[in-house]
């Protein structure tokens, strides 16, 4: 009974799913009402998670279920990360008249799913999370059902997902097989690099996560399904469930497999580095923004996987710390997304940008700082996120996974650059609607300046995140 | 600790652009004074530091030193004889240009203030900087602005030359941050000082010389890597031509004094017959080409190279006057392309053609426009009584003294200079007065005569009275040396 005062919080947002249901079952014309309750759900739980303390380092049923820094502090993002994706989408919702309580419930559900995952100490318990966390985003994917696009690319999302989820499974049951357990810290006891059938079970898990978490080269469910979907959704596949993939792929390689570290080092260079110079050559031709940021989260997938090849905790903190300025950059680029509307249409494609800087000059300007910054060029945040990653690959002496990365930045600068031009320096179109919701416009201007003031205070987050010790 | 002066140096010109993001008015003429009111203030500030610095101590000075990145890199800035000089140069030219937007900017004034303000404190950051990570930092947060500057206000072709302009240093600068982390992961820090007592080990100079090398390269620029700066030049409008000639170049013969030199004596060592091949290539090759340049600000631009080759090549004599006249042929280019650039300006905003065909015989409608390009023109090549030949001839005398051939090849580069230099002179400016629009053309305004005025004195006066400069870094440069041969006498034998 003890151990459900530590998982508080997953008890609370799953009750509040069910009263959320109820309620909006019930009550007639409640989405408004079921969107608020929801945000004011996520906060709470943050809260109730904060409460928890982000020192605690304790096992729950029988070592099945883990609350660590890790887990805390990625909890938070996650939520936090949901709480703004609800907040800004709803008059995007409202006008594509997919305002529903579906929409906020199945956020939340997802949210759990990610919850429990990335807690997870246990094969069974990491599953279930993350069955629970697709299928919500299964549907969320196709949720604006009267358009051909999103509902295509919730199929394509849930076929290509389901393969993964399999491949996954028969990584997992590999494993179970030859160590005899489920349970990650009973795995690393007996695991040995001598056993070539367990290097399978790795393989396939781990081909299974970068599916989840869109690493090359399995991404091509990402621009189709980015492309696809509502734009707020692309908004929540672009942040949220990243944090929970990440999350995992840390927990995997360094609880059970942390020994055979030799074993799967390569495959996470390899994937890193196809990720960041695929993500920065396949992002120059794209015309649509959602597509190109696609290929860019790609490319970023990239830069923290690397953090997480060195086998330091210095790495994974670093990775960490990507993760998250890589969420504020985001959410400041989707927000200025939503902003571009007119009479009650909203464009998504590069040109639709052009000369956006004579009418729009803030607008224009905070998407000139977040893009500089996702370029990675100093003083912005994204330079410092880069900059912790490549101090910890080169204090291995990776030499070639480091000047491999920072040669895509250059790359990835490029059609970076583009956008800007487009905004800076092209013929002026019409005008967009400037009646925007005070959420995105908040959403919007503290990404940016955070992002912007960050080098005044660059060692703030890298203490919250020291943190996290997981060797 | 005392007043932090050179943070509010670099400071100061942020807060202006600060103040102007808050004006709603594009092309108020508020925006331009208080643009030129904090860069005045930033300019006498320096001036102030010029008399507070001793020149006697080889230490660095007004050094201030804070916690940044906790346990890992701490802000530290500080100025030595060699750095002064540099940010005087920079809070001069600034200043300048922006008096020149009356003519040039037609749109987007504000905002061409800001880049230009921003831009003057990410200049002055890094010839302040004594930390690698705050230094490179610096060095790479210049190309947002200038960025803009060239593609927003630029010419016909601007978004090419800024893209081209913007890739190429970044190409160059990445290596250099791989370099950077690695010296931390080697010795334990960045800091600058304590990196010149501590040494780095030679196995590793080699490869950490070639890492800054391509980057400062790519910014000097020595050939074959040069290509970006033509393109630039010609399409960024003049303030922008200025900056980057004046200022950005000298960023990386500054590095090359400063940490290649500094940091890595033995590789430099070994590396000094590249450096010579590159630079004597960048002159002899570069004014061949300037000769053939139709249009006046690519053949300024290729001159720039060119320049910049005998800064190089100086800086690798190693010797007294070859660092000395580097860092005095720098200064002189500031002025002094910085003045050609306005002088270009001044024609092309009443003409709008860049092209020396245009031209010709303006000596009989613009007489003061005549005298004050005679004395740029002059300076530029090296005629005795302006900066230039001071430069020049303190280059030579260091690759005399290094190595023989290397002096008489750079010397025929002297030669072409006067050529390409006053061939484009007489096209311009004597001759028949052909192009009949020519004839309506107006001589210099006010601002005009200022700008070029106060670029003219500078170099006549250093040019007559160098010892001034020389004070200020002689034992800065004298320091470096010593430090070096140290270097060099105490792993030879290891090496050997």
């Amino acid at each position: 009974m003890n151990n459900l005062n530590y998982i508080l919080p997953e008890i609370f947002i799953s009750l509040s799913i069910m009263f959320l249901l109820i309620l909006g079952v019930f009550k007639k014309k409640s989405s408004n009402l079921v969107h608020y309750f929801s945000i004011g759900f996520l906060l709470i739980t943050g809260i109730l998670i904060f409460n928890n303390s982000l020192d605690l380092n304790i096992t729950l049923f029988r070592g099945s279920y883990i609350i660590d820094s890790l887990s805390s502090y990625m909890k938070i993002l996650t939520i936090l990360g949901g709480a703004i994706v609800l907040s800004i989408s709803r008059k995007y919702l409202k006008l594509f008249k997919i305002f529903l309580i579906e929409y906020p419930i199945l956020i939340l559900c997802s949210i759990l799913g990610m919850m429990v995952m990335i807690s997870s100490n246990d094969l069974i318990v990491f599953y279930v999370g993350l069955e629970l966390q697709s299928l919500a985003l299964y549907v969320l994917a196709s949720f604006n059902r009267d358009q051909l696009k999103s509902s295509e690319s919730g199929l394509k999302y849930f076929v290509l997902s389901a393969l993964s989820s399999g491949l996954l499974l028969y990584g997992c049951s590999l494993i179970y097989g030859f160590s005899g357990s489920t349970n990650f810290n009973l795995i690393s006891q007996s695991i040995n690099s001598d056993n070539h059938f367990l290097t399978f079970g790795i393989v396939f898990i781990l081909v299974g996560l970068a599916f989840k978490i869109s690493a090359v080269p399995f991404h091509m469910w990402a621009p189709d399904v980015y492309e696809g979907s509502p734009t707020s959704v692309t908004l929540f596949f672009a942040i949220v469930p990243k944090v929970a993939a990440l999350t995992i792929f840390i927990r995997f390689l360094y609880v059970p497999f942390i020994n055979v570290i030799d074993q799967w080092q390569t495959i996470i260079v390899f994937l890193s580095i196809a990720s960041m110079i695929f993500g920065a050559v396949a992002a120059i031709g794209q015309k649509n923004l959602k597509r190109l940021i696609a290929y860019s989260s790609i490319g970023h997938i990239g830069y923290s996987l690397a953090g997480l090849a060195p086998g330091t905790n210095d790495g994974i903190q670093s990775s960490i710390v990507y993760i998250s300025i890589y969420i504020v950059m985001n959410f400041g680029l989707f927000s200025c997304l939503l902003m571009m509307k007119r009479n009650d249409k909203y464009f998504e494609t590069i040109d639709d940008l052009s000369g956006l800087s004579k009418h729009h000059p803030v607008l224009s300007l905070s998407m000139l700082i977040i893009l500089f910054s996702l370029a990675g060029i100093p003083p912005l945040a994204g330079f410092f996120a880069k900059f912790y990653i490549f101090k910890s690959v080169i204090e291995e002496s990776m030499y070639f996974l480091a000047i491999v990365g920072l040669l895509s930045t250059v790359i990835a600068a490029f059609y970076y650059l583009k956008i800007i031009k487009v905004i800076y320096f092209d013929e002026e179109k019409e005008k967009y609607d400037t009646d925007h919701s005070l959420w995105l416009k908040i959403s919007l201007t503290s990404s940016t300046l955070l992002i912007l003031l960050y080098f005044i205070f660059p060692s703030k987050l890298v203490e919250i995140v020291s943190r996290i010790n997981i060797i | 600790m005392d007043f932090p002066i050179l943070s509010s140096l670099i400071l100061l010109p942020s807060i202006g652009a600060l103040f102007l993001l808050f004006s709603k008015d594009q092309s108020s003429n508020t925006g331009k004074y208080v643009a030129l009111f904090t860069s005045y203030v930033n300019f006498l500030i320096s001036i102030y530091l010029w008399f507070l610095f001793d020149p006697n101590s080889s230490n660095f000075q007004f050094v201030e030193d804070r916690e940044w990145l906790k346990g890992f890199i701490n802000y530290k800035v500080g100025i030595d004889g060699i750095s002064i000089l540099f940010i005087i140069l920079t809070t001069f030219v600034t200043p300048l240009c922006i008096i020149s937007v009356n003519n040039t900017i037609k749109n987007r004034l504000r905002d061409f203030l800001i880049a230009i303000l921003v831009m003057e404190s990410f200049m002055l950051g890094v010839f302040c900087s004594l930390d690698l990570v705050i230094f490179y930092l610096f060095f790479e947060a210049g190309l947002i602005p200038m960025f803009l500057i060239i593609g927003i206000w630029g010419g016909a072709r601007r978004v090419y030359s800024a893209f081209k302009f913007f890739l190429y240093t970044l190409l160059g600068s990445v290596l250099m941050l791989v370099a950077i982390i690695s010296i931390y992961w080697i010795t334990g820090t960045t800091d600058v000082i304590k990196l010149y007592e501590i040494g780095i080990d030679y196995k590793y100079q080699n490869l950490l010389w070639l890492a800054f090398f391509s980057s400062f390269a790519v910014k000097t620029p020595m050939w074959p890597v040069h290509t970006w700066l033509p393109d630039a030049h010609v399409e960024a409008p003049t303030a922008g031509s200025v900056l980057l000639a004046a200022i950005l170049l000298k960023m990386a013969g500054y590095g090359f004094i400063r940490f290649s030199l500094g940091l890595f004596p033995l590789a430099s060592e070994t590396f000094t017959p590249l450096v010579y091949i590159l630079s004597l290539i960048a002159i002899i090759y570069t004014s061949l080409v300037a000769l053939m340049q139709e249009d006046m600000k690519k053949l300024i631009a290729y001159s720039s190279v060119a320049h910049m080759g005998f800064v190089t090549l100086g800086i690798f004599t190693i010797t007294q006057q070859g660092i000395e006249g580097s860092i005095i042929q720098m200064l002189s280019h500031g002025f002094v392309a910085a003045a050609l650039f306005f002088c270009v300006g001044v024609v092309y905003d009443r003409m709008h053609s860049r092209l020396i065909a245009t031209y010709g015989g303006l000596v009989s409608v613009m007489p003061k426009y005549a005298i004050l390009l005679m004395v740029f023109t002059l300076a530029a090549i090296g005629l005795p009584g302006t900066t230039g030949f001071i430069g020049e001839f303190l280059i030579l005398i260091g690759a005399f003294k290094d190595n023989f051939l290397v002096a008489v090849i750079a010397s025929l580069g002297v030669i072409l200079g006067a050529a390409y230099m006053l061939w484009l002179y007489r096209r311009v400016v004597f001759g028949e007065l052909v192009n009949n629009n020519l004839l309506k053309i107006k001589d210099l305004d006010n601002s005009e005569k200022f700008i070029l005025w106060s670029l003219a004195i500078p170099i006549l006066f250093f040019g007559f009275y160098p010892e001034l400069l020389n004070n200020t870094i002689e034992i800065s440069v004298n320091d470096l040396i010593e430090n070096y041969n140290f270097n060099l006498n105490m792993y030879t034998p290891e090496v050997k």
